[in-house]
């Protein structure tokens, strides 16, 4: 298609798609965003959506849904603030003008600014003139009816006519930052291979939307973001859960062990289960347990049968496993437990983003439970810390938490796909056959690892399990013999330390502030600290993904600090635990329970205040 | 090094180096007995033997027996075993249980297990009492059982083993007594040989903290008149003197004796262990004393489709089918685009 309109070319632009949760902004964002990464840009995405499946129509509570952030150069975050809105209803401009830059761009489909509609958003009559929005550049579209009369040949029902209007309104925003339509096409030639007139219709749907924001000229001039300076290799988009599942899957093959994963379905964390039992081409063995604890139990029964196992969870599910993880730190098995964190405490907020199960994920069993805790970054660094995972929990023989959260799980960014060849070889710790009786708790003498004796495998039989033992599998309650394998089991996970990298300042060597954080805070606060140093304040930033335990360069790093800040998206648990860790340094949070990531602005403010002493 | 298998067994090289902690008199060491004679018939390699546990006395098992063993946490043991044979369908899973770790904390892993049909034995030893933490009432307790936690007697109904493995859809479901070592032995080797989950009540006495527990159907004296051994294709027949026999009256089974109302053997019912209707296994199994004989033997066992095959076989199928063979594929798969 050809444009006939100014085009300006800018850096980044932000976009967020919204309205009920039936409205399909959860599909209309990730095929915008699949077009975007088609298309050579760098980008980072948000899903946002209530916890009910469909929550009363036309209600604030229902609203659903989708930010974006395109760029041409590096893109960390999904964005703070949104440069083009489209709301479904007035429900989502209720729910989102906030979240609107000043001046931004709000699409709406006037068509649902009914009475009813208005009311149940909660106002009086107009929202236009109530949230102020003549200060915006707002684009009324009568989208209902340009649907209804663009699809009336098509002999389709009217309420599969009115699902077409999120395409309506994603062909409008392809027009405003001059995209192709052909990508999303493809997806529908797809989808709907054996229904070709509900291909059609949503293909008609895009294409008036297109089509009708170029006749209003609905953005005057156009934005062009320029395709991003990316490190060149093949690239995919990709969500947490699945880079989760696929790290396992790398990880299985690197060790030449079957894949298994037994696992309860709990928001968020199902589709690493979901994304694992479509596997079964790679051999992958999946249990739908019957409950949580099952899930990891039957982890342990495959673990113990020389598989590399894992189960995923959410932070319920890891309150009702913490048993059952004390057992496999006592038969010192291998197994991988995914945390995909939300908010809490217990059912909190299902859909919603926290960092709150790290002491948790520490500490929550009962006696001397130790064991290794790492955390993802960003959507497509879950293959690499799956991966890392699951080579820990193999080559150490202990079980490991690998803690992630719904904004990893569901965001999704462009990921250089690696090839297997550069990934490390996995190589378990294999009893000897040769050496008989095989003694279950001798370890090696550097790395206090066990030995792995794989059912099958005559003469090595042995029994392990939950009750303290001797080198030889004995039943122990001698006190001597508990007190040293607990400090064995302790050494153990402390000799892990040596087999990870040192944490990394991006930005300058020494300065007036390091801003440290975990997991998915992280490119937050790395943007917010790049912000910052273009302003011209001496900070750097630090990332940890490697929690316990912790890199060894730690202290060195932080000593090379006037003031550390540690953001995290909870009341400061990771700051806590560096203070037992490294007692040494005063630790300035940085902290949110809103169920939402930081904003940079909001980082910033916070480092500035702590930069002057405030 | 070459591999060696060793499927000539005898009953020793299933005894493990450890002590034996049971109590004296305790029933469990019976059926370790029984269940070591059980593996040494079988033509299984030793190294294929799994033996997982929960907790209680009975979940000391896999100590005492020189196979490869787990000892697990309170009522999992059905979850870890399903988790090992579908890890590797080639083990002789064995799953050691009592009433307390079965039915009560792990009652759900329990039925599901059942439910999927994997393919593993379980030997629920039943004691009627919680033994380990020293004498508190159980799932299987009669109602008024007086115990420390029902000091004035329960008020609660209890679990028939039988019912919930029918309930749960369950293929193979057996019951023996502690001290009848060559029933059970025979019963191990048939739940072993059961493709599927097998489930072996046994009648454990616990010296202890409900000892005679059994007594009115285990008895040494009594048992003959007080228990029928059912026999696949036999007619169900019991009594010291073998002149008791079972028929179905109506809706309801009978104790009949033969000879008198000119009842002979041919109208006794006869055992069909693979009836797929559980009907008359269901009545079988809740045969309760001194009503009726409690029923011995294999109650039920009926073919159907394994979990763990069922796993396997879907695995072979697909990987078959799909383009995908590895994981340089599935990274290359879908959506991807160059940047030069």
């Amino acid at each position: 298609m050809t444009r006939n309109s100014k085009v300006i070319k800018r850096e980044d632009v932000v976009i967020r798609f919204s309205g009920d949760s039936g409205d399909g902004m959860q599909l209309t964002g990730t095929l915008f965003s699949d077009t975007v990464a088609l298309s050579g840009n760098d980008m980072a995405t948000f899903p946002d959506y209530p916890a009910e499946i469909r929550a009363p129509q036309g209600t604030v509570g229902g609203v659903s849904g989708f930010q974006v952030h395109l760029g041409h150069s590096e893109i960390q975050t999904p964005g703070d603030y949104a440069d083009v809105l489209v709301a479904m209803n007035p429900a989502a401009i209720k729910a989102n003008v906030c979240w609107v830059k000043p001046g931004g761009t709000i699409i709406y489909d006037k068509d649902n600014f009914t009475e009813k509609n208005i009311t149940k958003a909660g106002y009086l009559k107009d929202p236009v003139a109530e949230e102020k929005l003549e200060t915006y550049n707002i684009i009324p579209a009568p989208i209902s009816s340009m649907v209804r009369e663009a699809l009336k040949n098509f002999g389709l029902d009217a309420k599969s006519v009115l699902r077409t209007k999120n395409m309506f309104a994603l062909g409008m925003v392809y027009w405003l930052f001059d995209r192709k339509l052909k990508y999303t096409e493809r997806y529908f030639d797809q989808k709907f291979s054996d229904r070709p007139e509900i291909s059609e219709a949503n293909k008609v749907a895009l294409r008036k939307g297109f089509y009708y924001a170029e006749t209003i000229q609905a953005l005057n001039p156009v934005i062009r973001i320029e395709p991003a300076a990316i490190e060149p290799g093949t690239y995919r988009n990709i969500c947490g859960n699945t880079a989760t599942a696929w790290g396992f899957l790398a990880a299985a093959e690197k060790a030449g062990l079957k894949l298994f994963i037994g696992s309860y379905p709990i928001t968020p964390a199902t589709g690493i289960l979901e994304e694992l039992a479509l596997r079964k081409d790679l051999g992958v063995i999946s249990i739908q347990a019957e409950d949580e604890i099952s899930g990891i139990c039957s982890a342990l029964g495959a673990s113990f049968a020389g598989r590399l196992a894992v189960t995923s969870t959410s932070g319920p599910g890891m309150a009702l496993k913490s048993e059952a993880i004390g057992l496999a730190v006592m038969a010192e098995l291998p197994v991988v437990i995914v945390d995909v964190q939300r908010g809490g405490p217990s059912t909190g907020l299902p859909t919603k983003t926290e960092q709150a199960d790290l002491m948790q994920a520490l500490y929550g069993r009962h006696g001397e439970s130790p064991l290794v805790v790492i955390a993802a970054g960003s959507p497509g660094d879950c293959f690499h810390f799956a991966f890392e995972a699951a080579r820990i929990a193999l080559e150490h023989m202990t079980p490991v938490i690998l803690l992630s959260d719904s904004l990893l799980a569901n965001g999704s960014e462009p990921w250089k796909i690696p090839s297997m060849s550069e990934l490390p070889e996995i190589k378990p710790p294999y009893a000897d056959k040769k050496k008989i009786p095989f003694l279950p708790y001798e370890r090696d003498d550097k790395t206090s690892v066990r030995y792995w004796a794989i059912p099958g495998t005559p003469l090595l039989e042995h029994r392990i399990g939950g009750l303290e033992k001797t080198i030889k599998g004995t039943v122990s309650y001698i006190p001597e013999n508990h007190e040293d394998m607990v400090k064995k089991r302790d050494a153990k996970i402390a000799e892990v330390a040596n087999s990870i990298p040192g944490i990394e300042v991006i930005g300058k060597y020494t300065g007036d502030l390091l801003i440290t954080g975990w997991g998915s805070s992280g490119p937050y606060l790395r943007a917010a600290a790049n912000e910052l140093q273009a302003e011209g304040y001496e900070v750097s930033f630090a990332q940890f993904n490697y929690i316990n335990p912790l890199p060894k360069n730690v202290s060195k790093v932080f000593s090379r600090f006037k003031k550390i800040a540690v953001g995290e998206l909870n009341l400061g648990q990771f700051a806590d635990f560096l203070k037992i860790k490294h007692p040494g340094f005063s630790y300035n949070s940085i902290n949110k329970v809103k169920g939402m990531p930081f904003t940079i602005k909001e980082i910033k403010e916070s480092c500035i205040k702590i930069l002057e002493g405030k | 090094m070459e591999e060696k298998t060793y499927n000539n067994h005898t009953m020793k090289d299933f005894k493990s180096n450890q002590e034996v902690r049971w109590c004296p008199g305790c029933g469990n060491h019976a059926v370790l007995n029984a269940v070591q004679k059980a593996l040494a018939q079988m033509n299984i390699p030793r190294e294929n033997y799994v033996f997982v546990s929960g907790i209680g006395c009975s979940s000391r098992f896999p100590y005492y027996i020189n196979t490869y063993g787990f000892h697990g946490i309170h009522g999992r043991a059905a979850a870890i075993a399903t988790g090992v044979k579908t890890a590797n369908p080639k083990l002789s899973v064995w799953n050691i249980t009592g009433d307390g770790d079965a039915l009560a904390i792990g009652g759900n892993h329990f039925i599901h297990a059942i439910r999927r049909n994997v393919d593993i034995n379980i030997i629920l030893f039943n004691n009627e009492i919680y033994g380990l933490t020293k004498g508190q009432y159980s799932p299987t307790s009669v109602r008024g059982l007086v115990t420390k936690t029902s000091p004035f007697g329960t008020v609660e109904e209890p679990f028939s083993v039988g019912d919930l493995v029918i309930g749960a859809k369950g293929k193979f479901f057996a019951r023996t007594i502690d001290t009848m070592v060559t029933l059970s032995t025979d019963i191990y080797v048939e739940a072993e040989r059961h493709r599927g989950t097998s489930v072996v009540e046994v009648l454990q006495n616990c010296v202890i903290f409900n000892e005679g527990v059994h007594d009115d159907v285990a008895g040494r004296d009594v048992r003959a008149d007080h228990t029928i051994v059912l026999k696949h294709g036999k007619p169900m027949i019991f009594g010291k003197e073998n002149d008791k026999g079972l028929i179905l009256d109506g809706l309801k089974i009978r104790v009949v004796r033969l000879g008198e109302d000119n009842i002979t053997e041919k109208d006794l019912l006869v055992h069909d262990a693979t009836e797929p209707n559980p009907g008359i296994h269901y009545m079988l199994s809740n045969m309760k004393y001194p009503d009726y004989p409690v029923a011995l033997g294999v109650i039920r066992s009926v073919e159907g489709r394994t979990y763990d095959a069922g796993v396997e076989e879907q695995i072979a199928d697909i990987q078959k089918k799909s383009r995908i063979k590895c994981m340089d594929d599935l990274l290359m798969s879908g959506s991807t685009w160059k940047i030069k």
